[in-house]
């Protein structure tokens, strides 16, 4: 799998066949917390991007590197969760040295990538297709944050329209939200014969 | 006695605000992956209903206990190293004793240790207040969670299978009956959408009762 075109169909298939927040179901929170405004939703995409490459990268040569070959699994989570941590912490001090602005504009969701569920998926997910190249594991994060930004990216649009639309009371807010990402999700079903 | 039946009072607000008035996944829209992903059916539902519930009832218990001796600042820390030690539990538990459920569940088990919900808890209640009131607690969210969780997997096996919990309900057209199941209910789009459909439900009767 470490030919171009076969790296280039793992990141298609995490973009798109296997969409981390419409087929995973990873990441609702702040997918239905954040995807209030465009520039926001792109702001936290690139934001996770960024941290999940880092961890999907670090925890899987950790787990192939320390933890199999010393019979360490059960430590697997723990490790995990501390890394992403350690990750969020790590890029939170950087940005805020060298990009102070940057830093503003992020605020409160840098911390908060810690606990989004997309993230610690991402890396059990590599775990579980038993990835096998770090330059796979690399592309394949890549790919799962993409694809985190892609779908919040086109829900803040559509919500940013639907400010102006009639919605019942009852249905205003979350409800209305999560049936318009069944209807993302009934799209991107379309995307599953490419696989093969 | 005026105190103890004061501290009955306290415990059963406590308890049933978990259940209703702070609905963990209805109200404060928590924890939405598992609820999601999970609720295929009946039974994966309630399995991961009780994970959750052993989960958020001993990291409340631990996080209850070691409250005054955490520094403020590497208590988020604390709180996901505790909690990652009870899901590693309640992971190997289930690959040892259900193998096909651990199987069907896939990782969203290990998912519970960044499920908000636990998180939530620890750091809202358990981290501010005594041993008892952490535990009743944790059994009121813990609840109100799996009964959530099991009505959504119910109304999706229902529609997906004809079957609640495995007990044909509807008879289906291949069977002589009349009833073609809905493929869509099984799939993302089901979850959302039914989820969605709950979420109004429960504004809806909110609002009857506030008037």
């Amino acid at each position: 799998m470490d030919t171009i075109s076969g790296l280039l169909l793992a990141f298609l298939s995490v973009m798109l066949i296997d969409n981390l927040v419409l087929t995973k179901f990873l990441g609702i929170c702040p997918f239905l917390g954040v995807s209030g405004r465009l520039d926001m939703a792109f702001g936290m995409g690139l934001a996770v991007t960024f941290v999940m490459v880092l961890s999907g990268t670090l925890t899987w040569a950790i787990d192939n590197f320390v933890l199999q070959p010393y019979g360490l699994d059960v430590l697997r989570y723990i490790i995990f969760i501390l890394v992403i941590a350690g990750a969020v912490q790590l890029v939170e001090m950087y940005v805020r040295k060298f990009f102070p602005s940057l830093y503003e504009s992020f605020g409160i969701f840098l911390p908060l990538i810690t606990t989004n569920c997309a993230i610690l998926g991402l890396c059990l997910f590599i775990f579980l297709w038993g990835v096998d190249s770090l330059a796979e594991a690399a592309v394949r994060s890549f790919g799962g944050g993409m694809g985190f930004t892609l779908a919040i990216c086109m829900m803040a649009g559509i919500r940013e329209r639907l400010d102006m639309a009639d919605v019942p009371e009852c249905l205003k807010g979350a409800p209305i939200t999560l049936i318009i990402a069944g209807i993302m999700a009934m799209a991107f079903i379309g995307f599953a014969g490419m696989g093969a | 006695m005026a105190d103890n039946t004061k501290g009955l009072a306290l415990y059963r607000n406590q308890f049933s605000s978990g259940l209703w008035g702070e609905n963990p996944v209805l109200r404060l829209l928590l924890g939405m992956c598992p609820v999601l992903a999970v609720t295929v059916a009946f039974f994966p539902s309630l399995t991961m209903g009780y994970s959750v519930i052993f989960v958020l009832f001993c990291s409340n218990i631990v996080v209850s206990l070691m409250r005054n001796l955490v520094k403020p600042h590497i208590r988020i820390l604390m709180f996901a190293i505790t909690i990652a030690t009870f899901v590693t539990i309640v992971d190997l538990f289930l690959k040892a004793f259900q193998p096909d459920m651990s199987e069907t569940l896939g990782p969203y088990i290990p998912l519970i240790i960044v499920n908000c919900i636990v998180m939530c808890r620890a750091e809202a209640c358990a981290s501010k207040n005594t041993l008892s009131v952490a535990i009743v607690d944790a059994l009121g969210v813990g609840v109100g969670f799996t009964v959530v969780l099991v009505i959504l997997g119910g109304i999706r096996e229902l529609f997906a299978e004809g079957a609640v919990a495995g007990v044909q309900i509807l008879p289906l057209a291949e069977h002589g009956g009349w009833f073609e199941p809905w493929a869509a209910m099984r799939m993302p789009v089901g979850a959302f959408v039914t989820l969605g459909l709950m979420l109004a439900g429960f504004n809806l009767i909110n609002r009857k009762l506030a008037k």
